[in-house]
């Protein structure tokens, strides 16, 4: 009986809910969380859940939502949009201490949307698009405007299905001031089929997520092919959440960890809706001959794959098997080191980069940015975005690039002057990194003065100039497989691999806080009490004069100071008054 | 102030033998009623009914030879003038066997009704005004469709209840589904939208623009627990808990990102496993037959029980059909009653056709555009007001050319539709109506007319109190000094005296 019972379940589940619903419009969910050591001890936990919806979006015809949220149905719909890259980050990814990121985003919020090629006013259609997405997430998305976007031409290209990059149909702007909070991790919670109810959304737990040292919440749509043919188009939601635990101070000095400390939740379920529920967790072994660290419970597989030209090992939890909640109804998974690392040595990532502002005074300054290509023996090339703000402005012919001492000449340059208050610069630029070099990149800048109103609340703080953006095929140490996008984690399928010998990268450096010539915003009042006063003194003795009635006074005894330069003339010997 | 004079053509046909004794003059003769609505002051509404008393053609004398009304009304349908808000009566005699017994009066699914002959014409006149008022509009939808609008009208009980004038509206039919690992729940929306809701659509596409969709909700759950009744082993939502469901579901349910029309929101609520079956129960405690509820304003909730497997051993999750038929009869109900176009309240012998597949005969069509133009004017009318006195607290403010044509246009526009009410040109009525309250608000919103963009006086004088408050200080001085002096100058005469 018992036997039956489970075979029935194992049956159930291997058609599970998701994959039950055939015929046209069909979706289905995936769902995964990926828990990585970082090399200096923290923990990266980078959930991703996936619906991929066979239907046909941007007819228009298609209104009958089932898993896809309707809100970004309608808004791709009605807009015209072929992709959306939205995300809202909090913290900066360190890339030389935390290694390569599985996802990385700027600080503040990210926009970049490729429209469809039948959208006549683009620049009305995204203006609409990120005042819209504002209300949805509630995110100050609306301040996205002329003077914030770009057209980038080579750095973003299309990460679904596209025929044709015209682009004119791209648009793209960070805000690095926004700030990321609850209120924006609410409404991405509620875009999930599960919402938080159930399955590995119920980790999401605000006052956690946000004790950390980095949050990165994403949302991706693209047009994907539908089967291998391709012969019709799916479309596919991601939603990608990146958190970094610091397990390190809030562990006691012990690099430990487990579901429970840094969520205080545990698994119970997958969410009933999804077709996969994963969670991956890093136990890549550093050094090949022994092996330091130990998972509980026992994972139900291992996985090997090459993920950004590195072997990895993942042991794999899946909570659709129904073993693994047999002993026990919750699933915490700990993660112990066996006994304490020897913190020698961090592996440098091959394709890092650092920016920062020089130069003193608030007249001019000197924006370099630092690109380190760590590899022994390849040389590859890098596209560089910058943008920058208009209040800076950029003098070109400053630009240099060196290299090992040489200039560096870019292969292709595109640069798209500022306008006053109309729109930002755009400098795009190819540059072939030697192996083993790091490669300066300078350019020098004068500050604008601002009109008193545009300088925002607390002018004082800075203005924030965006992070700039590397876009790199990384060659790979070790060769990679080519894999089925629908087989393999969501992790690695993100972003097109080029082919095995390589790998795309997209890094960000830091944004920029620059201080622009402020005025005393108090003066004009200060000025106005000032003269005011003055005026009213002057009015005051004026009126005065003329109203009062002056008449000769007898002399009397004298008041204080008579009698005072009295005493003073007695002891000078002098005749009193 | 705003005198509404609304218009209805109405065509009194005669059938031979049931002419009344004391017609006022031979046949055909044109016969003009007046009747005052009292909404308020400022408001005045005068209902014109225009009757044009004839005799009937012999091709509608061989139509009204049917046997049966419904089959009388349908070969008389070609035969009328087809304008909106127009009325056709035939007047068959009292001995007529198209009318059953006790039923004076058979509405057709358009724009025509057979009348049972009264012996006086006083008599066919009540009962014929009684009959245009259920089929254009009476008092109290006009008083219901401007009680919003009007400055202190008096809501009525029902004021609230239908759906404001829109130029479109969005329907959304949400599935909530709080307990996706007991039930596996499908429903064909796509094809119970085209078969059931798409002809209304069709029918009300004349009043507005409408757009569907549909969408489903896991783990979306009521805000109010069931009460577990014993004796039917069953939960309980009773009446008074119901406003109390609607706002936890609300946040799950989600805006239109793409346009700013209403929406309306129907949910079917499949509820959770350990809380079925699930019943509401009315006022008095006794179960609501169709297990709905609906919101004024906003839409309705249907309850739909899974019906709970025979073995308890069976294995979860549940598939489940929804019945769509089913449920798409109480959506459509509710509809109808958002719109405002219950036929509760009718005289026991009025006999209405139904109106079949689209759901809506076309004279209440004509009721919800009546109700609906007479709206659409009075928005105008407080719109413009409004942004009169906002003109007229900020005298500095800048219109625009643009902001300018627009009001014109509006006022234009509401001019014409109030004259044309007055002629009996409904249709065209709310054309222009549409167009003066789209008109009407394009300057109301207009961003150059921001309140904020312009600095108040009150704070120009803050700016300027460290000028007038030294100077007032000698003013207020020497003006002391002068009250002083003059009481001294007052009492020294007493003194000396």
């Amino acid at each position: 009986g018992g036997m039956l019972a489970l075979a029935v379940l194992l049956l159930l589940l291997a058609a599970g809910p998701g994959r039950a619903a055939a015929g046209p419009g069909r979706d289905a969910l995936r769902e995964e969380l990926l828990l990585s050591p970082l090399p200096n001890g923290d923990v990266a936990a980078t959930f991703q859940f996936r619906t991929r919806w066979d239907a046909d979006l941007p007819r228009g015809a298609v209104s009958h939502y089932r898993l896809f949220p309707k809100a970004l149905g309608q808004l791709v719909a009605a807009l015209g949009v072929r992709e959306l890259h939205l995300t809202l980050t909090q913290g900066f990814w360190r890339t030389q201490a935390w290694g390569q990121p599985p996802l990385q985003a700027p600080s503040g919020a990210e926009l970049w949307v490729w429209f469809q090629p039948t959208v006549t006013d683009v620049d009305k259609a995204w203006k609409e698009l990120s005042n819209i997405l504002s209300g949805i997430f509630c995110a100050s998305l609306n301040f996205i405007d002329a003077t914030n976007t770009v057209t980038p031409t080579a750095s973003f290209k299309p990460l679904g299905l596209a025929n044709g990059t015209d682009h004119d149909l791209l648009r793209y702007a960070v805000l690095p001031r926004e700030v990321v909070c609850t209120e924006n991790l609410t409404p991405w919670k509620k875009l999930l089929p599960c919402g938080s109810k159930a399955g590995l959304a119920v980790l999401l737990k605000a006052e956690r997520l946000f004790h950390s040292s980095y949050h990165s919440q994403a949302v991706h749509i693209r047009p994907i092919c539908r089967d291998a043919s391709c012969l019709a188009v799916s479309w596919e939601l991601r939603q990608t959440l990146t958190v970094v635990f610091d397990t390190f101070s809030s562990g006691q000095g012990k690099k430990d960890w487990s579901l429970f400390k840094m969520f205080s939740r545990t698994l119970t379920d997958a969410c009933p809706l999804a077709s996969q529920s994963k969670v991956y967790v890093d136990i890549s072994p550093k050094n090949k001959e022994k092996e330091l660290l130990e998972v509980t419970p026992p994972p139900t597989s291992v996985y090997e794959a090459t993920v950004q030209g590195d072997k990895r090992t993942y042991a794999v939890y899946d909570l659709l098997s129904p073993s693994l909640f047999n002993t026990s109804r919750s699933l915490n998974v700990q993660f112990k080191w066996k006994r304490p690392e020897d913190s020698s040595e961090m592996p440098i990532p091959i394709l890092h980069a650092q920016r920062y502002v020089s130069g003193y005074g608030l007249q001019t300054g000197e924006i370099s940015t630092l690109i380190y290509n760590t590899h022994p023996y390849r040389a590859f090339p890098v596209i560089l975005l910058e943008t920058v703000p208009w209040y800076l402005r950029l003098y070109v012919h400053t630009l240099t690039i060196i290299t090992k001492g040489k200039e560096n000449k870019p292969s292709y340059i595109h640069y798209q002057p500022a306008q006053d208050r109309r729109r930002p610069h755009l400098l795009e630029m190819l540059i072939q990194l030697p192996a083993n070099s790091n490669t300066k990149i300078s350019i020098q800048f004068e500050r604008a003065l601002l009109k008193w109103t545009e300088y925002p609340p607390d002018p004082n703080h800075g203005f924030y100039v965006s992070s700039s953006v590397l876009s790199a095929l990384v060659p790979s140490i070790t060769a990679m497989k080519d894999v089925d996008v629908e087989e393999s984690p969501l992790f690695t399928s993100l972003f097109p691999s080029a082919d095995g010998s390589s790998y795309f990268v997209r890094l960000y450096t830091e944004p920029l806080l620059v201080n622009l010539p402020t005025p005393d915003f108090s003066m004009p009042y200060n000025v106005i009490c000032l003269t005011c006063t003055v005026v009213a003194v002057c009015y005051g003795s004026f009126y005065n004069l003329l109203t009062r009635t002056f008449h000769v006074e007898e002399p009397s005894r004298g008041g204080l100071a008579k009698r005072l330069a009295n005493i003073i003339r007695k002891f000078r010997g002098v005749p009193p008054l | 102030a705003a005198q509404f004079q609304l218009s209805v053509p109405v065509a009194v046909v005669f059938a031979p033998g049931s002419l009344p004794r004391d017609p006022l003059r031979p046949l055909p003769f044109r016969d003009v009623r007046e009747m005052e609505i009292p909404v308020n002051v400022r408001t005045s509404v005068t209902s014109r009914y225009e009757m044009l008393y004839r005799s009937t053609t012999a091709q509608e004398e061989a139509a009204l030879d049917a046997a049966t009304a419904r089959e009388a009304v349908a070969a008389l349908h070609p035969l009328q003038d087809a304008a909106l808000g127009s009325l056709t009566m035939y007047v068959v005699p009292e001995t007529s066997p198209l009318l059953p017994q006790g039923i004076n009066a058979y509405v057709g699914k358009h724009r025509s009704a057979l009348v049972r002959a009264a012996g006086t014409l006083p008599a066919l006149r009540s009962r014929l005004q009684q009959l245009t008022q259920v089929m254009s509009f009476t008092a109290s939808s006009i008083t219901a469709a401007l009680s919003d609008r009007v400055p202190d009208g008096q809501p009525g009980p029902d004021a609230r209840r239908n759906l404001k004038s829109s130029l479109g509206y969005e329907i959304t039919f949400s599935l909530l589904n709080p307990d996706p690992k007991s039930h596996d729940v499908h429903w064909a929306i796509e094809d119970a939208v085209t078969r059931y809701v798409q002809p209304v659509l069709d029918k009300l596409s004349l009043v507005a623009n409408f757009s569907v969709d549909s969408q489903i909700l896991y783990y979306a759950v009521l805000g109010v627990t069931p009460r577990y009744d014993k004796e039917s082993s069953s939960f309980l939502l009773s009446a008074h808990s119901l406003p109390h469901v609607i706002n936890p579901v609300e946040a799950r349910l989600g805006s239109s990102a793409a346009s700013l029309y209403p929406v309306l929101n129907f949910l079917l609520y499949i509820p959770e496993r350990s809380h079925s079956p699930l019943y509401i129960q009315d006022k008095d405690g006794a179960p609501v037959s169709t297990n709905a509820f609906h919101s004024p304003r906003w839409g309705g909730i249907v309850v739909y029980n899974v019906e709970a497997p025979a073995s308890p051993q069976a294995s979860l999750p549940l598939h489940v059909d929804v019945d769509m038929a089913r449920v798409m009869e109480v959506f459509l109900a509710q509809l109808r009653l958002l719109f405002g176009l219950s036929r509760e309240e009718l005289p026991p012998e009025f006999l209405l056709e139904s109106p079949g597949n689209e759901g809506l005969a076309d004279w209440e069509l004509d009721r919800l555009l009546w109700a609906h133009t007479v709206e659409n004017i009075a928005t105008v009318a407080t719109t413009l007001t409004s942004l009169a006195q906002l003109l007229d607290k900020i005298g500095n403010i800048v219109i625009k050319d643009d902001v300018a044509s627009e009001v014109y246009r509006a006022v234009a526009s509401a001019q014409s539709a109030m004259d044309k009410l007055a002629t009996g040109h409904l249709h065209s009525a709310f054309q222009a109506s549409k167009e003066a309250a789209t008109s009407s608000e394009r300057a109301f919103f207009d961003p150059s007319l921001l309140h904020l963009l312009y600095f108040p006086d009150d704070q120009k004088f803050a700016i300027y109190v460290p000028l007038f408050l030294p100077m007032a200080v000698p003013i207020l001085l020497s003006l002391a000094k002068i009250i002083r002096e003059t009481r001294q100058k007052k009492k020294e005469p007493t003194k000396v005296d």
